[in-house]
């Protein structure tokens, strides 16, 4: 089965990221594909490689870039909604004059019809938000 | 259809929104702060009772044990899953929808 | 690229302004418009408010963005499903919400409501029949 995942929210202040984590993981482990994982709304504060949670807490970002890259994940970061939040990677700095980029390894930017793409591609699309 | 829920009743409608838009025979699976709804003496017991008769509910373990809410505490009829029954549940029915 | 024709139903359940889920769920059907599927909008709960008439955020310093519903006919999105009970629930009518309309291509490009007030049975029943369905 293709499984299309929609992550609404950002790390840590909704338990969303972490339940669309362990469905992902889960899928993975019984041999479903993934088709890809899409950050919108406050889900693009997913994508930051700047975040330093807690030592003995889950680090989110860095579990999502693992996953990643173990799987060949394709995890898309809204660009809409990542210039709204101030998520870059260093061509969107670049274009819209920034004089940073922050974006998480593993992660691309990418813009809505990525998420109607998945919608379509996929069997089921899986929705964690609020 | 899955129906997901995944906000506590006395925080959100969402609870009572699937249960008026849910076809009967659905399976409802209640995850993260949903747990709350699935244990019993509480003001919405009795509704998630009579749901159970229409439809199949799940109760997302993790959810319920990060809540310390243990079996004996969950409503009667309401099954306990782990993630894998989650991700089967997804891939047994034709449609998802997550009240959110 | 995407192929196949599915039913989308994006689920609308929340007020606009007070958070932005209504403005960001709407620029999601917009675009997918573009992907030539089937394409619905149910509105639930506070999503009714979403088309209430008469929106001026001036005062507030935000962007009004009622406007683009008015678009939506275009992109050929032309079933708007409100749900009665939710409509009730908070004292509206259909004269309360948007006038939004399509022309139907299939009928000499007569003008038609976008906006068709079921009950929660008949949407129950909609819904059953969508392949995607989203919600923000």
């Amino acid at each position: 089965m293709k499984f299309g995942i929609l992550v609404n929210e950002g790390p840590y202040t909704h338990q969303a990221s972490d339940t669309a984590f362990k469905f992902t993981e889960a899928a993975l482990q019984k041999g479903h594909e993934i088709v890809r994982v899409f950050f919108y709304h406050d889900g693009v504060n997913n994508g930051t490689r700047l975040t330093t949670p807690p030592q003995d807490d889950r680090n989110i970002v860095n579990r999502w870039s693992e996953l990643g890259a173990a799987h060949d994940l394709d995890l898309v970061v809204c660009v809409a909604a990542a210039q709204r939040r101030g998520i870059a990677d260093a061509d969107e700095a670049k274009r819209n004059g920034k004089d940073a980029d922050n974006i998480a390894p593993g992660f691309r930017i990418s813009g809505l019809g990525q998420l109607v793409e998945a919608g379509i591609l996929a069997d089921r699309l899986m929705i964690f938000g609020d | 259809m899955l129906h997901t829920i995944n906000k506590s009743p006395f925080e959100r409608n969402s609870l009572d929104t699937c249960l008026r838009l849910a076809k009967p025979g659905s399976d409802l699976l209640f995850v993260e702060d949903g747990v709350y709804a699935v244990t019993v003496g509480t003001a919405v017991q009795d509704n998630v009772k009579k749901a159970t008769e229409e439809h199949v509910l799940y109760a997302l373990g993790p959810d319920l044990a990060a809540r310390g809410i243990t079996e004996d505490q969950v409503i009667d009829g309401v099954n306990i899953v782990d993630y894998g029954d989650f991700v089967d549940l997804a891939a047994k029915n034709d449609r998802v929808q997550a009240w959110l | 690229m995407a192929n196949g024709n599915k039913k989308f139903m994006y689920v609308n359940r929340r007020a606009p302004y007070g958070t932005i889920y209504a403005l960001e769920g709407l620029e999601v059907v917009l675009i997918g418009a573009a992907f030539d599927q089937d394409v619905s909008m149910a509105f639930v709960d506070d999503g009714v408010y979403q088309l209430k008439k008469g929106q001026d955020t001036g005062a507030t310093g935000m962007k009004n963005f009622s406007p683009a519903y008015r678009a939506l006919g275009d992109y050929d999105v032309t079933k708007l499903y409100v749900e009665k009970e939710s409509l009730d629930q908070r004292g509206l009518t259909a004269d309360d919400l948007l006038d939004l309309t399509y022309e139907d291509e299939d009928d000499d490009y007569a003008e038609k409501p976008s906006v068709r007030i079921v009950s929660g049975e008949e949407l129950a029943g909609i819904l059953d029949e969508q392949d995607v369905i989203f919600n923000f």
